[in-house]
C-alpha cells in the first residue's frame, strides 16, 4: 500500500507539474496533415492562425505583446491603460482590429465567450494592421531579447489559397522568407 | 507508513489502569483512489505530441538580378486546382498537353519521380536536378497546397518555388474542371 501510494503521489506530481493550460484558437483552424516531423519551437514565435478568412495572430512572449500593444496603441491612436495591457498579457492569441481593441480587452467572461472575433484586418499594401503588429512585434523582440521572431503559419485545410498567399505576402514584404507551415502528423503515411 | 509505534515505552507496574491506545494508522484508500483518479485524469488530458511543423522558404522578390532562369527541359509546373486535384506539364505552358491527377502513391508522386527520372536520363552534371513550380490558383485549398509541399519532400525534389499563377493556365484549369 505505501509503496503504491508514494507511486500514485510521484506520477500524480509529475503530470501536473507537465501539465500546460490548453490555449483556446478562436480561428478553429484545422491544420491539414503531412509527413515532416520537425517540432515547431515554442518560445521566440510568432504563429499566424488563419481561419475561415480571418487572421489571429499570436506571439509566444508576453513582454514582447505587451510591448507591441503599446506601440500598436500610438500608431493608431488607441491609448491602453495599465489594466488593459495587461489583460493583453494573458491573451495569447487575438484577432481584433485595433479599433475593436479596448472594447475587447474590457469584456468580461461571459463577454468574451460571446464576442466574435473579426480577424486582423489585412491587404496587400505596405500599411495594414497584421503588417505593422509583425514590424512592430519584431522591434520590441529585438529591443528586448536582442533576437529576430521566428514565424509559423498555421492554416486551415479548407482555406483557400489566396489569404494564404496574403498573409506570405505580408512576410515577404519583411524580407522574412523563412517560416514553418504548422502540420500535423500524418496517420499513416502512404508509401 | 503514516503510523506511529504506540506500544509505549516500557511496561507500567501497577500504575494506573490506563486506556489502550487507539491506533494510529489511517486508512489511506480514499486518498489513493483520488490520486489514481487524478493520474488518470492528467494522463489523458496531456498532449505529448506537440504540433510539427514543414519549414518553407520563399523566394527573395527584393532582388530581381538574383532571378535565374529556368531551363524549360527539366522544370515541371504544378498547377493546383480544387477539390484537391493538381495538373502538372513538364516544359512551357501550352506546348505539352497538362495531365490531371490526384494525390496518393498512384497521383502526383509517380509522375514526381517519372519525371525527375526523365530529366536524370536526358541531363549531364549540374542539370540533372529537376525543378518544381508549383502554382496555387485561387481556388485551391491550403491543405493542397501543404500535400503538395509534402510531396516535394518525399519524393527529395531539392529545387521548388511557389509562383503566381498566369491567367493562361488557369483557364487550362476551367477547361479541366477543376477550378
Amino acid at each position: 500500500m505505501t509503496a503504491m501510494c508514494d507511486v500514485a503521489f510521484l506520477l500524480l506530481t509529475f503530470f501536473i507539474l507537465t501539465a500546460k493550460p490548453k490555449v483556446e484558437d478562436p480561428s478553429k483552424a484545422e491544420v491539414p496533415p503531412s509527413s515532416k516531423m520537425m517540432p515547431v519551437a515554442d518560445a521566440n514565435m510568432v504563429t499566424l492562425s488563419v481561419g475561415h478568412g480571418k487572421v489571429f495572430y499570436s506571439v509566444t512572449e508576453d513582454d514582447v505583446r505587451e510591448a507591441a500593444l503599446k506601440e500598436m496603441g500610438k500608431k493608431y491612436g488607441v491609448p491602453f491603460n495599465p489594466e488593459e495591457v495587461q489583460r493583453f498579457k494573458l491573451t495569447q492569441v487575438f484577432g481584433v482590429p485595433m479599433k475593436d481593441m479596448k472594447t475587447y480587452l474590457n469584456l468580461d467572461k461571459d463577454g468574451l465567450k460571446t464576442f466574435q472575433q473579426t480577424g486582423i484586418p489585412v491587404d496587400t499594401t505596405n500599411n495594414n494592421e497584421l503588417s505593422n503588429w509583425i514590424l512592430l512585434s519584431r522591434q520590441a523582440n529585438k529591443a528586448l531579447h536582442n533576437k529576430d521572431l521566428d514565424f509559423s503559419i498555421k492554416g486551415d485545410k479548407a482555406e483557400e489559397y489566396p489569404t494564404i498567399d496574403l498573409v506570405i505576402g505580408q512576410l515577404e514584404k519583411q524580407k522574412k522568407f523563412k517560416f514553418n507551415l504548422i502540420t500535423t502528423l500524418r496517420i499513416a503515411p502512404k508509401k | 507508513m503514516a503510523e506511529l509505534d504506540t506500544s509505549g515505552g516500557g511496561s507500567h507496574k501497577g500504575g494506573k489502569v490506563r486506556s489502550k491506545k487507539q491506533s494510529t494508522r489511517v486508512d489511506l484508500t480514499a486518498m489513493v483512489d483520488l490520486a489514481f483518479l487524478l493520474i488518470t485524469f492528467f494522463m489523458y488530458t496531456t498532449t505529448l505530441q506537440k504540433p510539427k511543423a514543414m519549414d518553407l522558404v520563399m523566394p527573395d522578390n527584393s532582388v530581381k538580378e538574383k532571378q535565374l532562369p529556368i531551363a524549360a527541359s527539366r522544370s515541371m509546373t504544378i498547377l493546383l486546382g480544387s477539390h484537391n486535384k493538381v495538373e502538372w506539364y513538364m516544359g512551357e505552358a501550352g506546348k505539352s498537353a497538362p495531365t490531371v491527377t490526384g494525390f496518393g502513391k498512384d497521383g502526383l508522386r509517380k509522375d514526381i519521380i517519372e519525371n525527375e527520372k526523365k530529366v536524370a536520363e536526358t541531363h549531364t552534371g549540374d542539370e540533372q536536378k529537376m525543378e518544381v513550380v508549383i502554382k496555387p490558383s485561387d481556388k485551391s485549398t491550403y491543405e493542397t497546397l501543404v500535400a503538395v509541399l509534402d510531396e516535394m519532400s518525399i519524393t527529395n525534389v531539392k529545387i521548388y518555388a511557389i509562383v503566381k499563377i498566369s491567367q493562361v493556365e488557369v483557364n487550362d484549369l476551367k477547361t479541366n474542371k477543376i477550378y
